[in-house]
Parts: C-alpha cells; structure tokens; sequence
C-alpha cells in the first residue's frame, strides 16, 4: 500500500536570477496512514515551505508530494491546515469562523446541521462561552483553538500543523498540546506537525525528522518514539528513554548547526582599537 | 441608561461628551472634570475667541469702508456732503458690503427663517386653493398646477442635500464595483491607470461643463429637471475618485493570510470575493466613502451656481449678485449652514463605517 503522504526527491526555490534560493533540496519522506509525524528545525530552514507543498498552497520545481499516491494538485478538504498566525477572518465571530468551513466541506447540509456540528467542535476546545466573540477579543491560545478548530470541523483526513503553538506562552503551550493529543488520540488521524521545540516533537510524535536548515535544507535520519501513550509530561522528564532521545536530537541540531555556522564563517580581522577614555566632569576621581 | 447614553454618544461620534454624563452620575469627580474641562471647556472657549476676533475684525473691516466713504463724500462736497452720507449709511440707503459681524449673521439667518416660514405659509395657502383644480384636471389628464414661486431657503438646502445624495449613491455604486474590478486584475489596473490620473485631478467646473456638454444632448426632448440631473452626476463624477482609488487599494492589498484560508477551505471565486476579499477591503473603502460624501458637498456648491439648480450653490451666488444690505450676512449665514451639514454628513458616514467594518486587534 502506498504511503499517506509521500515526497519524492522534492527540491523548491524562490525568486529569479541571482536572488533565487533553493529552499528545499532533495525532501524524500513518507507517512503512513494514523502516524503523527514531526519535523523541527530551526527557523527559516524551510519548513513552512514543507506544509505548503503538502496542503496544495505551493509546488514543488522538481520531484512530487503524492497524496494517496497521486500527485497534489491543489489545496483539499481532506487535507486541514492549522496556521501559525491562527488566520482568522477579523469581522466573523468564532461560530461563523468555523461555520464557513463546515458549510463549504458539506454543502448539502441544513443551516441546524451546520449550527450543531460549529456548537459540538468548538465545544470540544472548551470555548462554547466565547461562540459569539469576534477574534480581536480572544488571547493568543483561544484563537489558535478556534483556529484548530476550523481544521478538524472539517473532517479532514491529514492534520497539517505549522508551528502552530510557536508564538504561545509556555503554559498556554502545554494545555493545548494536550488538546490537540486528545482529539487526535479520538480517531488517530495522519498528522505533520511542524515545530521547533524538540520536546514537543517528542511529547506528541510517532516520529521525529530533523530537517537540516536551509537554504537547500534537506531532512536529517529520524528518531522513532516509542513511548506509551498517552504521554504525561511531568513523568517524561525523568524518562530514561525521553532523556536519550532529547539529548540525540539536540545533539544533532546542535551539531548541524555548527556546521552552518562553520560554512559561513569568513574570519574578520578586527581593526587594533585601543579605546580612548575621555575624563568625565561629572566623576571625581579619587585621588583628588 | 448611563452606559447606554455614553456608548451611543461614541457611536456617533460625539465621544467628547462622555465626561459631562459621568460627571452628572457623581462618578470620579477629578478625573472626570479634568476630562470635561479638556474635551469641552477648552473647545467653547476657542470658539468665544474666534467670536471675538470676528467681530473685532469686521468692525475694523466696516470701518476702513465707512471712512472712505466719508473721505470721498468731503472731497466731493465739503461738511454738509459728509452729513447727508452719514444720514445715508445710517438709513442703509448707501450700503457698506463689508465682512459682516457675528450678530448680523445671526439676523440674517432669523431673517432667511422668518422668510421661509412666510413662503410656506403662501405655498400651502396656494396648494389649498388649487387642490380643488387640480383634481379636476387629473380626472381630465391635464397635469396639475404647482406651485412656481421663489424657494425659500430651507427648500434650498433640501435641494441640495437631494443632490449630494444623488450624487454619493451614483459614486458609490460606480466606485466600488469598478475599484473591486480593478483591483481583482492586475491587467485591468495597469490598462486604465492612465485614465484614472488624469481624470481624478480635473476641477469641478470642468465637470460640470464635460457633464453638461453630454447630458445637454441626451435630454433635448425631456422636460424635467434637467439642471438637477447635471449637477447630481458632475457631483458624484467629482467625488467618487477617492472611493474608486480607495476600493482598488483595498481589494489588490488583502492579506495573503486571508488569502490562504480561502483557498484551503476552497472557496468558489464569488465566494472569495464577497466573503474574504471585500470584507477585509471594508476598512479602506469606507474611508474612501467618507471622502467622498466630504467631497461631494464641497463641490456641490461650485457645481449648483453653474448649473442653476435651486440650492445653496445659487443662494450664494444670488445673494452676492443681489448685494443688499443683508446680502453679505445671508452668504456668511449659508457658508455656516453648509459646513455644520459637512459635519453632520461626516459624522453620519462615520457611524456606518463603525457599523459595517471591523479593527484589528
């Protein structure tokens, strides 16, 4: 059986000429059907670039992302995207948010089917109290709820996520992961998860590829996790098998991003300065 | 009933009042007060000032006339010339038309009320006579007779807010459905730039006269009120460029987030448009809308001199042709009328505009 998801020899630029940077080079990657996959990096490795090519916002200058084994041809209902900005429309409220989806995914729907199935899914990210409130009054964490929400009214059969807990404070951070485990826990659902916190990746990942940062970034061999569902997180920081496997993937960001750092490093010669300090006015020296 | 007052009262945009309500609830005395004497106290006293400094101005102004007269009449005839025109001035036999005082504003616009009372008394006094007549006539198919006398001058400012009306509603709805065009295509904006630079600087007497020059031709056999016709068209023309301009920036500049979730949610092409792109372009547009009802009305007056149409454009017009004692005043009196119904036009759009659109968080 073909692969859910599936990238083959997958390279993607930007721009012309001599500005043209070769983001993606070489992507080779596949998913299973149910498995929670995720990728971290560094930011601006290309990541984003990755989720695109998927959920059919982009496409790929060489190679193919075969969805189901046929190539993706443009953005799907089957494919929901969760935004790292949450990208809420600001003059609809939540329950039109969502609604406008679950109206485009079943078209032949009544308005009370509609209404129940927005009620039911934004219930089941406790914001039923803010239904009726328009995104500017909602924190960072709701919105991204709401924003998660909209994805999974749809039905869809992949949950592409960019980074979408990255700009949440650390506590806010923590229960929505646990949100996101559980419903995804429900029907196990294919999900990518973008992120570029390792302990994320480890805390609600099958399986975690680090992806060598750009330009012409490239996927790093992965790191199955084996740990036993569901996952607590203060039991885990004294996991042996947490600790090893955080430690492994730390290692080797760290390691490639010296590497980085090491090809650009063109040596300066600095200029031999020696510092003139003026007598201030204002400060009695002691010796007077 | 407090809260209620004080959110209608931002509504519409007269926020500035919200400490004095406060203040009569007994609720944080100081602050509030403060608050009053900044956003109230403060602006009363301005106007007192700029009160002053007209009638000092003015009185200045009739006197440096009055001299002159006074000067030339002793040159002419000697003391007794300088008697007879002082007798004269003080009678309004020989009129000083110079920048008239606050209070003689204020007269002239008693006067313009006290005369349109008059007029409508005759108006309806003439609709009663011939109510009868004309009843007949209809059942006979003759058109009834109307009544044909001078406007007064509330008739006047009722014409000319029909005309600005007419003329917003035709800008708006050219506008916006060319602007949204324009800016969906790239092609189309970069075809018809030309066109829009060119025409958006053009004077509102041109218009008028371009607008004529089309419209003349068009009604040769129509008999009705074709002056209003032009003057309501060369208005919108006139005004409906920042609303054009305004439309396009709006619709060509949509956040590409938007964009994004329109196409995962894979809406149709109309659905984009009415559900994504023009909702979030609202902002722009009603500040595009806004200019436009400003403009429209500062142009209206130019427009409707040159066109005869019954409004305040000929009122100003008539009246500094007319150069009666009072004429002077009446001008002053409907340049303040005009701007108080700018204000209140502003104000009106600014309340939609809060309806309809959204802010940022």
């Amino acid at each position: 059986m073909a692969a859910h998801i599936e990238f083959k020899n997958v390279s993607k630029s930007y721009g012309v000429g001599d500005d043209r940077v070769a983001v993606l080079k070489n992507i080779n990657l596949s998913i299973e059907e149910g498995e929670f996959v995720a990728i971290v990096g560094f930011s601006g490795s290309g990541k984003t670039t990755l989720i695109k090519l998927i959920a059919g916002l982009d496409f790929p200058d060489e190679g193919e992302v075969l969805y189901k084994g046929e190539p993706v041809t443009g953005p799907s209902h089957d494919r929901g995207v969760i935004f790292q900005n949450y990208s809420l429309l600001p003059w609809l409220n939540v329950r039109n948010n969502v609604g406008m989806a679950v109206k485009e995914k079943f078209k032949k729907w009544t308005k009370k089917q509609i209404g129940e199935r927005v009620e039911q899914y934004v219930e089941m990210v406790s914001l039923s109290h803010a239904i009726n409130k328009l995104p500017k009054a909602l924190s960072g964490g709701m919105r991204q709820r709401v924003s998660v929400t909209r994805a999974l009214s749809m039905s869809p059969d992949v949950i592409l996520m960019d980074e979408p807990l990255s700009a949440l404070d650390a506590l806010t951070r923590g229960t929505l992961q646990d949100e996101i485990l559980k419903i995804w826990g429900k029907d196990k659902k294919t999900a990518l998860l973008i992120t570029n916190d390792v302990d994320e990746g480890i805390l609600m990942a099958d399986r975690i590829i680090p992806l060598k940062p750009g330009p012409k970034a490239t996927l790093g061999p992965e790191y199955v996790i084996n740990l036993e569902r569901p996952r607590d997180k203060t039991a885990l920081n004294s996991n042996e098998e947490f600790k090893k496997l955080r430690n492994g993937i730390m290692e080797y960001l760290i390691q490639i991003g010296e590497e980085r750092a090491s090809k650009k490093a063109d040596t300066y010669t600095l200029p031999s300065i020696k510092p003139i300090i003026k007598p201030s006015p204002f400060r009695r020296s002691k010796a007077s | 009933m407090k809260d209620k007052s004080i959110h209608l009262l931002n509504f519409i945009g007269l926020g500035f009042f919200e400490p004095a309500i406060r203040l009569a609830s007994g609720e944080e005395v100081k602050k509030n007060l403060t608050a009053l004497i900044k956003k109230v106290v403060f602006p009363i006293v301005s106007v007192v000032l700029f009160l002053l400094f007209w009638h000092y101005g003015a009185t200045a102004l009739y006197n440096i006339e009055k001299n002159y007269k006074i000067e030339t009449a002793r040159t002419a005839g000697g003391e007794a010339a300088v008697e007879t025109e002082l007798a004269r001035i003080v009678s309004g036999e020989s009129s000083i038309n110079s920048l008239p005082s606050p209070g003689a504003v204020v007269d002239a616009f008693k006067a313009l009320i006290v005369d349109h009372k008059a007029i409508s008394a005759k108006k309806t006094a003439f609709e009663e006579k011939t109510a009868v007549l004309n009843a007949k006539r209809e059942a006979n198919g003759q058109a009834a007779i109307t009544y044909t006398g001078r406007p007064s001058f509330v008739d006047q400012i009722m014409t000319s807010l029909k005309t600005v009306f007419a003329g917003f509603f035709l800008a708006l709805f050219l506008a916006v459905p060319i602007g949204m065009v324009l800016g969906l295509s790239e092609t189309l904006r970069s075809s018809f730039n030309w066109l829009i630079q060119i025409f958006k600087p053009v004077s509102p007497v041109v218009w008028f006269l371009l607008v004529y020059m089309i419209v003349k031709s068009l009604t040769l056999t129509y008999d009705g009120d074709v002056s209003f016709i032009i003057s309501f068209i060369a208005v919108g023309l006139c005004a409906m460029w920042a609303t054009l301009v305004n439309t396009t920036l709006g619709v060509a500049s949509v956040d590409q987030d938007f964009i994004n979730v329109a196409k995962v949610l894979n809406l149709s092409v109309g659905q984009k448009v009415f559900k994504i792109v023009l909702p979030s372009a609202f902002p722009l547009i009603f500040t595009g809308l806004r200019i436009t009802v400003s403009v429209a009305w500062m142009v209206l007056i130019a427009i409707e001199l040159l066109s005869q149409s019954p409004g305040l454009g000929t009122f100003v017009w008539e009246e500094f042709q007319n150069g009666a004692n009072d004429s002077n005043a009446k001008i002053i009196a409907a340049m303040f009328v005009i701007g108080g119904i700018g204000f209140l036009l502003d104000r009106l759009m600014f309340s939609v505009q809060k309806l309809m659109t959204f802010t940022e968080a």
